[in-house]
C-alpha cells in the first residue's frame, strides 16, 4: 500500500518539501516536452560527428578489410575485442539495477533504472556493432547463424564458446530491450495524455495504448516480476560467456578457471561507473536533484567500490595462482605486465581499477560530486586497459620469441572506438528527448513511504523517536538536495 | 433521463481512492474499472480481480524454448553431422547448457511479454481507450458505469464524501477519441 511508512533512520530517496504526483510528472517531462536546450544541442552536435566518424571508418573497414586495422600475426585480437568486451561489460550494469535490485526490492533502483537500461541498450548496440565489424566481411555473420546450407548441411559448432556468445548477446539484446521498453509503456501513456496534435498520435502508437487500468497493473508488475527474475541468471550468463570466449582456449593469461566471476564483477563494475558518469551529469543538466539524489550517488559508489575490490581480489588470485602453478609460460605472462613493453598499460589497469578505486572508502569521497564523475571516468579507462592487457599483452608474447610482435593501432582502430562512444552518447542524448529518463510511475510509488516530505511529517507529528530523528537529520547533511534550515527549528 | 454514460471520481491521494472504493461497495455500487498513474496493491483484491496467471504462461515458454534448443542442437551435432572432435563423445550435453539456457530465457521473456499484451489488447496502434487524460498523470480514477447505477446523485455523493477532489458525468466513455 502506498500508505505504508517508511522506517524514519532510512534515508529518504525523493528529497524536496513540495513534491506532488503533478510535479513529478512535470519535472521529469521537462526535457521531453520542450525545445532542447544549448547544452544538449552542443553535446549532441559532438557525439553525432563521432558517431559519422564511426559510419565513415566502420564502412573503410567494409571496403578494405580488416588489414586496414594495425593487427598483424600474433596480435589477431585487438582494440575490437577489447572494445567489444567493454561495451558489454557497461551494459551489465543497466540489467543489474533493473532486475537484481529489483528482486532485492531496493526502491532506489526507482528513479535510476530507466535511464540506466536505455544504457545498457545502446551499450550493447555498440558492442555489437564491434562484433559484426571485427568480421571484416558484414554479411558473413549469417554463418554464425545455424541456418541449412550446401556444405552438407554443416551446422555451426554449439561445443563453441563463440556460438553461445552469437546466443547470449542476441539475447540479452532482445530480453533487454523488451524489459525496458514493457516498462516504458505507462511513462508513454503519460507523454500521449499531456501531448496534442501530431504527438499525440506519435506516442499514441508507442504506448500501445495503455490505459493504466487495474488489470493491466497488475498484469504488468507480474510481468516486471518475471522479466527481473529471468533477466538475473541472463545477465550472470551474457559475461561468463564473454568471458569462456578466452577462458576456454589455452593461451596463458587467458587460461584461467577464474574469468567469469571476475568478468562479470568486472562488467557490473565498470557498468556502475559509466551509469555514475551519465547520471551526475543528467541530473544537474536536467534539474533531477530531487529523484537522483546523494543517498543513489552514494550506493552507486558502495557498489563501484565492492565490485572494484572483488576485482582486485580476482586480480592477486590470478597472480597467486600463476605463481603457484609453477607454469613459466604463465608465470612470465603476469610478471610480463609489470616489466614488459606495455607496463604502462598493466599499470593504468591496476591502478584505474583497484587502487583508485580503494578512495570510495572515504565517505568524503563517495559523496563528493566532481570527485565521483572523475572516478568514474578513471575507472571506465581502467576497464577498457583491463581487456587491452587480457587481450594483447597476452597476445603478443607468442610462444616462439621469433613471433614476438607489438600492436600499433591505425587511425581506423582509433576512429572506430572513439566513433562507437559517439553512437553511444548519439542513442542517449536522443532518449533523454523523446522518452522520460526516470520511471515516473515508479517514482510516484515512493512519494509517500519513502519521501523526504513524507518523512518530515511523520517527524512533524511527533511518532518518531527522539534519537532516531537525529539519527535521520544527521544522514541529511550529505545530500545536496536538501534544505537543512528546515530541520534546525524542530 | 441524462445522458451520463460513467461517473468519474477522481482523487489525489491513492489511499483517500481505497478509501472511495470500500464506500462504493459498501453501498452496493458496482465499480468498472480504476485508472491509476502507478500500481497500487490491493486493488485487485478489492474488486475481485484474479492473480495473474502469466506465470504459468512463462513457465511453459520456458520449457518451449529449452526444449526447442536442446532438441536442435542435438539434431545438428548428434544426429545429422556428428564431429570428431578428439574422439570425445558427440553427445557433450555440458557444452549443450548455454545455449539451451540462454533460449529458455528468450522464450520465456517473449512468449509472456506477448501474451501480456495480447491478453490486455496492447499493441503499437491501439487507440488508446481514456476515461481520463490525468489517470497517467496525477488523478486516481474510479470509473462508475452509470446504466442502471441510479440515482446518479447518490453515487456522485458517496464519491464526494470519500474524498474525491473531482466528479465528472462524461457523456462519453472514452475521451481519447477524436
Amino acid at each position: 500500500m502506498a500508505s505504508h511508512n517508511e522506517s524514519i533512520i532510512r534515508e529518504p530517496l525523493v528529497t524536496g518539501t513540495d513534491i506532488t504526483y503533478a510535479k513529478v510528472t512535470n519535472d521529469v517531462l521537462k526535457p521531453v516536452e520542450n525545445m532542447p536546450t544549448k547544452a544538449w544541442w552542443i553535446g549532441f552536435a559532438i557525439a553525432s560527428l563521432a558517431a559519422c566518424l564511426w559510419v565513415f571508418a566502420v564502412s573503410w573497414t567494409f571496403w578494405y578489410g580488416i588489414g586496414s586495422w594495425g593487427l598483424n600475426k600474433t596480435v589477431g585480437w585487438a582494440w575490437d575485442i577489447t572494445g567489444f568486451v567493454w561495451w558489454v561489460g557497461i551494459g551489465h550494469a543497466g540489467t543489474l539495477i533493473s532486475a537484481i535490485l529489483l528482486l532485492f526490492r531496493q526502491n532506489w533502483r526507482n528513479s535510476i533504472n530507466r535511464s540506466a537500461e536505455a544504457m545498457t541498450i545502446f551499450a550493447v548496440i555498440c558492442a555489437a556493432t564491434y562484433i559484426v565489424a571485427h568480421m571484416g566481411r558484414p554479411w558473413m555473420a549469417v554463418y554464425s547463424l545455424p541456418f541449412p546450407n550446401q556444405y552438407g548441411s554443416l551446422w555451426v559448432n554449439f561445443n563453441s564458446p563463440l556460438i553461445w556468445d552469437v546466443f547470449a548477446i542476441s539475447t540479452y539484446f532482445s530480453v533487454s530491450l523488451v524489459f525496458w521498453y514493457t516498462g516504458l509503456l505507462p511513462d508513454m501513456a503519460t507523454i500521449r495524455d499531456r501531448a496534442t496534435g501530431i504527438r499525440r498520435r506519435i506516442y499514441s502508437v508507442l504506448s500501445f495504448g495503455w490505459t493504466g487500468s487495474v488489470k493491466t497493473w497488475q498484469r504488468f508488475e507480474t510481468v516486471s516480476l518475471i522479466l527481473a527474475g529471468i533477466s538475473t541468471p541472463l545477465v550472470l550468463s551474457v559475461h561468463t560467456i564473454v568471458s569462456m570466449d578466452f577462458a576456454t582456449s589455452l593461451e596463458p593469461g587467458w587460461h584461467t578457471t577464474i574469468f567469469p566471476p571476475y568478468f562479470v564483477a568486472g562488467a557490473i563494475f565498470s557498468g556502475f561507473a559509466m551509469v555514475q558518469t551519465l547520471l551526475l551529469v543528467l541530473r544537474k543538466v536536467l534539474g533531477l536533484e530531487n529523484y537522483i539524489t546523494m543517498f543513489h550517488i552514494e550506493s552507486m559508489n558502495k557498489i563501484i567500490l565492492v565490485t572494484g575490490s572483488i576485482v582486485g581480489v580476482a586480480y592477486l588470485t590470478e597472480f597467486f595462482i600463476a605463481y603457484y602453478s609453477g607454469g613459466e609460460y604463465e608465470q612470465y605472462t603476469f610478471l610480463n605486465r609489470f616489466v614488459g613493453p606495455y607496463w604502462w598499460a598493466g599499470c593504468m589497469m591496476y591502478g584505474c581499477n583497484v587502487l583508485m578505486t580503494q578512495m570510495m572508502w572515504f565517505k568524503k569521497v563517495r559523496t563528493n560530486i566532481p570527485v565521483s564523475w572523475v572516478l568514474s571516468i578513471v575507472v571506465n579507462i581502467g576497464m577498457w586497459f583491463e581487456r587491452f592487457v587480457i587481450i594483447v599483452v597476452s597476445l603478443h608474447r607468442d610462444y616462439i620469441p621469433s613471433s614476438w610482435a607489438m600492436f600499433y593501432p591505425t587511425w581506423i582502430d582509433m576512429s572506430i572506438f572513439i566513433g562507437s562512444i559517439g553512437v553511444f552518447f548519439t542513442l542517449f542524448l536522443l532518449f533523454i528527448r523523446v522518452a522520460p529518463s526516470i520511471a515516473m510511475a515508479e517514482v510516484k510509488l515512493l512519494l509517500k513511504s519513502s519521501s523526504e516530505q513524507a518523512k518530515k511529517k511523520l517527524m512533524d507529528d511527533g511518532h518518531v523517536d527522539e534519537s532516531h530523528a537525529e539519527f535521520y537529520k544527521e544522514s541529511l547533511t550529505k545530500f545536496d538536495s536538501v534544505e537543512l534550515s528546515q530541520y534546525e527549528k524542530a | 433521463m441524462s445522458s451520463t454514460k460513467f461517473i468519474l471520481g477522481l482523487f489525489d491521494d491513492p489511499d483517500v481512492m481505497m478509501h472511495g472504493i470500500d464506500k462504493l461497495q459498501k453501498n452496493s455500487v458496482p465499480i468498472y474499472d480504476v485508472y491509476t498513474p502507478m500500481p497500487i496493491h490491493g486493488i485487485d483484491d478489492k474488486l475481485g480481480i484474479k492473480p495473474s496467471r502469466l506465470g504459468y504462461a512463462a513457465f511453459m515458454f520456458g520449457c518451449l524454448g529449452g526444449t526447442t534448443i536442446f532438441s536442435l542442437v542435438y539434431y545438428f551435432l548428434v544426429h545429422d553431422w556428428p564431429m570428431n572432435i578428439g574422439g570425445k563423445p558427440a553427445f557433450a550435453v555440458p557444452d549443450f547448457i548455454p545455449v539451451t539456457f540462454e533460449w529458455t530465457v528468450l522464450f520465456t521473456a517473449f512468449g509472456m511479454t506477448i501474451t501480456f499484451f495480447f491478453a490486455t489488447h496492447l499493441f503499437p496502434g491501439r487507440a488508446p481507450r481514456v476515461m481520463d487524460f490525468r489517470a497517467t498523470d496525477d488523478r486516481f480514477v474510479i470509473a462508475i458505469d452509470a446504466k442502471g447505477n441510479i440515482p446518479h446523485e447518490d453515487i456522485t455523493n458517496i464519491l464526494k464524501e470519500a474524498g474525491a477532489v473531482e466528479i465528472k458525468h462524461n457523456d462519453r466513455k472514452y475521451v481519447s477519441y477524436e
